[in-house]
């Protein structure tokens, strides 16, 4: 296994050797693949991915002790599910392929599990979020580097019953989104079982008014609303809660972490909770690291925000080869038996899915406009309150 | 406290309050079983009342312009919904722009944005019948529907593309006067209040205007029979136009009062609220403005009533209320009133 520093130093050494001495012996050639949407709507995420997967794949094969020569085959899924059925079977069907980093789309992502099974191809997923991806079937080949809306939600329910909250109302789009939260964020509350829920309502994604449910909220009287949904009906709900006189917190999603939900509210956002898989690069155990490396590079696109996962999905790969031999069936066995191994995310151990489940959550609340690290918030040191904080 | 309770029951008149208020009280009561159970519903049933007039009165606003174009012209004009937004959106940019020329008044900030949002509207919804709805008339009534459906989408993604940041849900300034009275579990706010007021007086004064104006006699003159009218003198282009003026501007007025309820609009605000007050203005009888009123609040009582009695999620709400439009409608085919000004063959 490979620290990132001596990975650094490794490296830089190998350069040097490399110059002096020439290929001392020729490796073998091993093919690895990434997939991720590089057109499109959401491409500058494919690309940080991209180039992230890429960066990994450089810094292995300038590292002498590496025992092959590595080389990335990319293929697009435009984020569209019928394409990245195709790219996947491409990908999966070429046998000198040996394993992948695959997707940031929730959609494509889960449309190709079954494909990659059929194959008998390993995969890491390195931005996709919908819980279904590793925990729908049993599939020894899909593993997954990041955190899902359970880990979200788990994280949010254990803050909501650490401050000693009792009672929590929640309200959900009744999209698959907000119903997936409402699932996770339920069973989270309730395995703690130190906040009940007093009510749940759904909500369609475009409501208007939502008086006839708050009002109903109102009359439960809870500590806490829970939202799962996004910015839009988030920014509603919260102003609808002030004019009925509600002085619940308003505890939010990944869904509400955006720049639109603080415009849109003014100084009524002050105190909402929200939380987000993942956590700004730099914050991340290796970020630095990754930062630097990736710099050098001068890629044309930063590696956004799932950019680290890529990375690490791509370095854990290399690192399986280099143990196992370039055999699927090998590496699959080995990703089995990931357990507390060091990343640049962090620590990663794979559950009997291939789920991460040690991932990296951020818990945020709204502070003068801004999110900020709860950690870091003044609601964390006492400072200042949320409603009915002790 | 009884007695307060049998005068809610008996106020809330027809719609099915008895029941209402039983089904209230059963599922907070788990948690409140208490001495003031009582009181607590009271209030809680007053809140769903206020919450249902003021959801009503939009409604009411917005239908009673479908039926003015009815009316007239015998066209359903799609777009009026969006013709909300846009006036919800105008009267947004004045605010911004009296805050930029440092107008500190609310009172003058209210006023402006008002005049301003009705004005613009009161124009583009003569520009929309000029050059959009009357070049139609001889077309089939289908065309006018489509055409100013696609007008309707024009007008929402020009809000979403060219309004600053018009994708993202916007802060609307609360403008009225703050003030609260918590009675229990209901929150009177005045400046509820204070638009309910306002809302039940522009009705008064639209109806005024249609049944006892010379303005309002020429207005329904031309939905009575366009020819008669014209060889009566009526100068037909003028009377359509003013309608479908007067009909934009309570369009541009229930925007306004949107946002200052919510405190926040988005540009697709007007898309729902339409389909609504299209409903609405059918249930109650196209080209009738007491249907179109009566429709409004029917439908918002019905909405109010879905999310408060049925056992299941509250998400079924317009499933239910639509669906009990589906029935009346089933019921009465030219709906509740039927169709006094312009009836046809």
């Amino acid at each position: 296994m490979i620290r990132p520093g001596k990975l650094s130093a490794a490296g830089l050494m190998a350069a040097v050797l490399a110059m002096a001495v020439g290929a001392a012996h020729a490796k073998d050639k091993v093919k690895v693949g990434f997939i991720g949407p590089l057109t499109g709507g959401v491409s500058v995420n494919g690309i940080g991915g991209r180039n992230s997967a890429d960066l990994a794949v450089k810094l292995r094969n300038a590292d002498a002790k590496a025992k092959y020569e590595y080389e990335l085959v990319v293929l697009d899924d435009e984020c569209k599910p019928n394409v990245a059925v195709q790219v996947a079977t491409k990908m999966a069907a070429d046998k000198d392929i040996i394993a992948g980093a695959t997707h940031y789309c929730s959609s494509t992502a889960i449309a190709t599990v079954d494909t990659y099974h059929k194959f008998g191809f390993p995969v890491i997923v390195w931005g996709a979020v919908l819980p279904d991806i590793t925990y729908r079937n049993k599939y020894a080949e899909i593993h997954r580097v990041n955190g899902t809306m359970i880990n979200q939600n788990d994280a949010n329910a254990e803050l909501i019953s650490s401050l000693g909250y009792k009672t929590v109302a929640v309200i959900h789009d009744t999209t698959d989104y907000g119903k997936g939260h409402n699932e996770y964020f339920s069973k989270a509350l309730a395995k703690i079982g130190k906040a009940k829920i007093v009510g749940t309502f759904g909500v369609t994604a475009e409501q208007q008014d939502f008086t006839a449910e708050l009002t109903q909220i109102k009359s439960l009287n809870p500590e806490v609303i829970y939202f799962g949904g996004l910015t839009p009906i988030g920014v509603r709900i919260r102003s609808q809660m002030d004019k009925l006189g509600i002085k619940a917190v308003f505890d939010g999603t990944s869904g509400i972490v955006s720049d639109a939900f603080v415009q849109g509210l003014g100084p009524l956002a002050e105190g909402t909770l929200a939380f987000r898989e993942g956590a700004p690069t730099e914050k991340l155990p290796g970020g630095k690291f990754f930062m630097e490396k990736y710099n050098a590079q001068k890629y044309d696109n930063p590696p956004e925000a799932y950019g680290a996962f890529a990375y690490a999905a791509m370095d854990m790969i290399l690192d399986t080869i280099e143990k196992t031999g370039p055999d699927r069936k090998k590496v699959i066995e080995e990703l089995g038996n990931v357990k507390d191994r060091d990343s640049i995310v962090g620590k990663i151990t794979f559950d009997d899915h291939g789920q991460n489940t040690v991932p990296v959550i951020t818990k945020y609340v709204i502070q003068d406009g801004k999110f900020v690290e709860w950690d870091e918030s003044e609601y964390a040191t006492g400072k200042r309150k949320l409603p009915g904080q002790k | 406290m009884a007695s307060p309770g049998s005068r809610w029951n008996r106020h809330s008149g027809r719609i099915t309050s008895p029941r209402l208020r039983g089904d209230v009280k059963n599922p907070p009561s788990e948690i409140h079983r208490s001495s003031q159970d009582d009181i607590m519903d009271v209030g809680l049933f007053t809140q769903y009342v206020m919450n249902g007039l003021m959801l009503g009165m939009m409604y009411a606003l917005v239908a009673v312009g479908f039926t003015l174009f009815f009316g007239v012209l015998d066209v359903i004009k799609f777009s009026h919904g969006d013709v909300l937004t846009v006036g919800a959106f105008a009267a947004l940019a004045s605010f911004a722009g009296l805050n930029a020329l440092g107008v500190k008044s609310q009172l003058v900030d209210l006023v402006v944005m008002l005049a301003i949002a009705t004005l613009a509207m009161a124009v583009l919804g003569m520009l929309i019948a000029r050059y959009l709805v009357m070049p139609l008339r001889s077309a089939p009534a289908l065309n006018t529907l489509l055409i100013t459906l696609m007008l309707g989408t024009v007008l929402r993604e020009s809000v979403r593309l060219f309004y600053p940041q018009g994708a993202n849900p916007k802060p609307f300034p609360a403008l009225l006067p703050r003030g609260s009275v918590d009675l229990g579990s209901f929150n009177l706010r005045l400046d509820n209040v204070l638009m309910l007021a306002a809302g039940i007086a522009v009705i008064v004064s639209v109806q005024f205007l249609l049944n006892r104006t010379k303005l309002g006699l020429a207005i329904r003159a031309v939905a009575q029979d366009q020819d008669t009218a014209r060889t009566m003198g009526v100068n037909f282009t003028a009377i359509v136009l003013v309608t479908f003026a007067i009909g934009s501007s309570l369009a541009a007025f229930a925007g306004v009062m949107n946002g200052l309820y919510y405190n926040e609009i988005n540009f697709g605000m007007g898309l729902y609220l339409g389909v609504i007050g299209f409903s609405a203005a059918i249930i109650g009888g196209l080209g009738s403005i007491y249907g179109a009123i009566l429709g409004g609040f029917l439908f918002a009582g019905l909405q109010t009533v879905g999310t408060v009695l049925l056992p299941f999620a509250s998400a079924y709400k317009d499933v239910f209320a639509f669906a009990v439009v589906i029935a009346i409608m089933a019921w009465r085919p030219t709906g509740l009133i039927r169709e006094k000004i312009s009836e046809r063959v």
